[in-house]
C-alpha cells in the first residue's frame, strides 16, 4: 500500500467534485431530507405520544446521523468505483502501479471524508432544528463511528464485488446494499421488536449493536462496551471476508476479461 | 546478446470456449518498435492487455525487463505506460488535472515541467485547462498519449493510436512516436490498421490471424516473403484466407 499512489487517487476525487458541484448536492441533499422528515415525525411523535418515552424517541434523529455515516462510507467505496467506470477510466487505472490495497486505501479515505462531510452537516442542523446533541452519546461516539465506518467499507466492498461480477447492469446495487440490510439493521427500532429469526440476523450485523447501543446511551446514558467489543469482533470478521471476495473478484475479472467488458461498454 | 526487452512465449487466451490468443510467441529488442497486425479479431489487444496484467493468460509466459510479469506486476508497470482507443481519461476533469493525477501515480519527477513538455510534443498546450470530455476524439486521443509519456516508459503498448487521427495530426504522431525511441530509447509495441503507420513507424511486424502468428519480420522481409507489392495488400490476403503460403510455394506447390 502506497501512500503517494492513495492520495493521487484522492486527488482525482476532490478534482471531480470541485469540478461538478452538482455531486455536493447529493451529498448534502439527500441526508437532509432524511433529517427533516425523521426529525419533524420525531417532534410529532413526542408531543401526542403518552409521556413514557419522550426522552428517548430523539434517538430517531441519532438514528438518522449514524446510518448516515454506514451509508456514506459504503457510498464511498461502490461510487469510487463506479465513477472508474463511467469515465471509462478503469483500464488507466489498473494498467497503472496500483495494487487493490491502494485502490481500497483510497475509496476508504474518500468514504471517511464524505462521512465526515455529511455527519458535521447533520450534527449542526440537528442541533439548530430539533435541540438534538450528538454529543449526548459522549465517548461512545469514537467507536459507534468507528464501527460504522468499517462496516460501510465491508459493505460498499461487497458491493463492488457484485457490480464487477455481474455488470455494469447491477450499478443500482451500489446504492441497493445498504438498504437490504436495513430492516435488520435495528436502525430505528429495538431488535426484540423483530421476530425471532429476524433477530438472528439483527446480531450478525455489527451495526445493529451500534444503534442498540445508541438507544441505550440516549436511554439511561449506560455504554454496553461488551456489545460494542461483539460489533468489532463481527467487523473485523466482515472486513476481512469482503477483502478476500474483492480480491477474487478482481482475479475473476481479469480471467475472464471483464475489466475491459467495463471499458468499452 | 541483450535479452529482449519483452518476451512473449506461447502466450494464450480463452475466454470460454472462445480462444482469441493461440499459442502466441514474440519478443521486442530493447528500443526495438514492433508492429502488431491482423484484421479485427485477430487478438491483438487481448494480447495487450495481457502484458499490461488486465487479462490473465490461460497459458504461457510474459517477461518484462527479464522479470516474470504477474510475480513483479507493480514494479514493472512503473515503468510501462500504454495508450488505447478503447480508454479514455475521466471527461470532467481538466486536462491538468486529469496529467497531475496520473502523473502523480506513476510517480513522475518534475511532474509540472514533465505536463508542459508532453503537452507541447503533442502540439496541445492549448488545451491544457480545457475540460477533458469536451475535446474531439483526436485531441482526446493526443491527450491520452500525453498521459503514456508522462513517465518516460522503457515499454509503450500503443493499442491503435492513430485511428480517429486526421491526417496531418498522425504524421505528427507517428513523428512523436519516432521521436521518443530516438531520443529516449522507448521500446514500443504498436498496433494499427494503417499500412502507412506501420511501415512509417515499425522496425519489424508481427502478422496475427485468428489468434494466431502466422509472420513475424522486418517489412522488406514480409513483401519478400509474400510477394506482394505493399503491406496493405499482404493484410487483406492474410486477413482474407488466413494464407501464409507465398504466391512463390503455392506455384511450386501447384506445379
Ligand atoms: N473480455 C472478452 N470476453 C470474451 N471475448 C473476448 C473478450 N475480449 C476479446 N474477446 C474476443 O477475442 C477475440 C479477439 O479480440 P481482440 O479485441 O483482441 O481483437 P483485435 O485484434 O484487437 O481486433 P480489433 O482490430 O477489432 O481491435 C474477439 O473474437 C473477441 O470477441
Ligand atoms: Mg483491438
Amino acid at each position: 500500500m502506497s501512500f503517494y499512489t492513495i492520495k493521487a487517487l484522492v486527488l482525482r476525487y476532490l478534482y471531480l467534485y470541485t469540478r461538478t458541484p452538482v455531486r455536493i448536492v447529493e451529498l448534502i441533499f439527500w441526508p437532509l431530507v432524511h433529517l427533516l422528515v425523521w426529525g419533524y415525525l420525531t417532534r410529532f411523535l413526542q408531543q401526542n405520544v403518552g409521556d413514557d418515552f419522550p426522552h428517548e424517541i430523539t434517538f430517531l434523529i441519532g438514528a438518522v446521523i449514524l446510518w448516515d455515516i454506514l451509508f456514506r462510507a459504503q457510498q464511498g467505496v461502490a461510487i469510487f468505483f463506479l465513477e472508474d467506470v463511467w469515465s471509462r477510466n478503469l483500464l488507466n487505472i489498473f494498467a497503472a502501479p496500483v495494487t487493490n490495497a491502494d485502490y481500497l486505501g483510497s475509496t476508504y479515505a474518500v468514504g471517511m471524508m464524505r462521512a465526515g462531510v455529511t455527519s458535521v452537516m447533520l450534527a449542526g442542523l440537528s442541533a439548530l432544528l430539533y435541540s438534538f446533541n450528538v454529543f449526548q452519546l459522549s465517548w461512545a461516539l469514537i467507536p459507534f463511528v468507528f464501527n460504522l465506518l468499517i462496516f460501510g467499507w465491508a459493505l460498499g466492498m461487497i458491493s463492488t464485488a457484485l457490480i464487477v461480477r455481474w455488470g455494469p447492469a447491477a450499478e443500482t446495487l451500489a446504492w441497493a446494499v445498504p438498504f437490504f440490510i436495513q430492516p435488520f439493521a435495528a436502525v430505528y427500532y429495538p431488535v426484540d421488536y423483530l421476530p425471532t429469526a429476524l433477530q438472528w440476523v439483527a446480531k450478525l450485523l455489527p451495526c445493529s449493536y451500534v444503534f442498540e447501543g445508541m438507544r441505550d446511551v440516549l436511554k439511561d446514558g449506560v455504554v454496553n462496551w461488551g456489545e460494542l467489543g461483539i460489533a468489532t469482533g463481527l467487523n473485523v470478521v466482515y472486513l476481512a471476508a469482503a477483502g478476500v471476495l474483492f480480491v477474487r473478484v478482481m482475479n475473476t475479472a481479469r480471467e475472464k476479461g471483464l475489466l475491459t467488458k467495463f471499458a468499452s461498454q | 546478446m541483450e535479452p529482449p526487452l519483452l518476451q512473449v512465449r506461447d502466450l494464450t487466451k480463452k475466454f470460454g470456449n472462445v480462444t482469441s490468443v493461440n499459442g502466441v510467441s514474440f519478443d521486442i529488442g530493447d528500443g526495438e518498435i514492433l508492429g502488431l497486425l491482423g484484421a479485427n479479431g485477430a487478438g491483438k489487444t487481448t494480447a495487450i492487455n495481457m502484458v499490461l496484467g488486465i487479462v490473465t493468460p490461460t497459458g504461457g509466459h510474459i517477461e518484462v525487463f527479464g522479470k516474470e510479469l504477474m510475480a513483479n506486476r507493480i514494479e514493472v508497470l512503473r515503468s510501462m505506460n500504454f495508450c488505447s482507443t478503447y480508454t479514455q481519461l475521466p471527461g470532467n476533469l481538466r486536462v491538468w488535472q486529469n496529467l497531475k493525477v496520473f502523473g502523480q501515480i506513476y510517480r513522475v519527477p518534475n511532474l509540472k515541467a514533465r505536463i508542459d513538455e508532453v503537452l507541447e510534443m503533442l502540439e496541445i498546450s492549448h488545451l491544457k485547462e480545457r475540460v477533458s470530455g469536451e475535446l474531439s476524439a483526436g485531441e482526446g486521443t493526443r491527450l491520452n498519449l500525453c498521459k503514456a509519456l508522462l513517465n518516460r516508459p522503457r515499454l509503450l503498448l500503443l493499442d491503435e493510436p492513430t485511428a480517429s487521427l486526421d491526417p496531418d495530426i498522425a504524421d505528427k504522431v507517428r513523428k512523436v512516436v519516432k521521436r521518443i525511441r530516438d531520443e529516449e530509447g522507448t521500446t514500443i509495441l504498436y498496433t494499427s490498421h494503417n499500412m502507412r503507420d506501420v511501415e512509417e513507424v515499425c522496425d519489424r511486424v508481427v502478422f496475427m490471424h485468428k489468434g494466431k502468428v502466422l509472420f513475424t519480420g522486418t517489412s522488406e522481409e514480409t513483401l519478400h516473403h509474400f510477394e506482394e507489392e505493399s503491406l496493405e495488400d499482404v493484410f487483406i490476403r492474410v486477413a482474407r484466407s488466413g494464407d501464409i503460403e507465398s504466391n512463390r510455394e503455392r506455384k511450386e506447390g501447384g506445379s
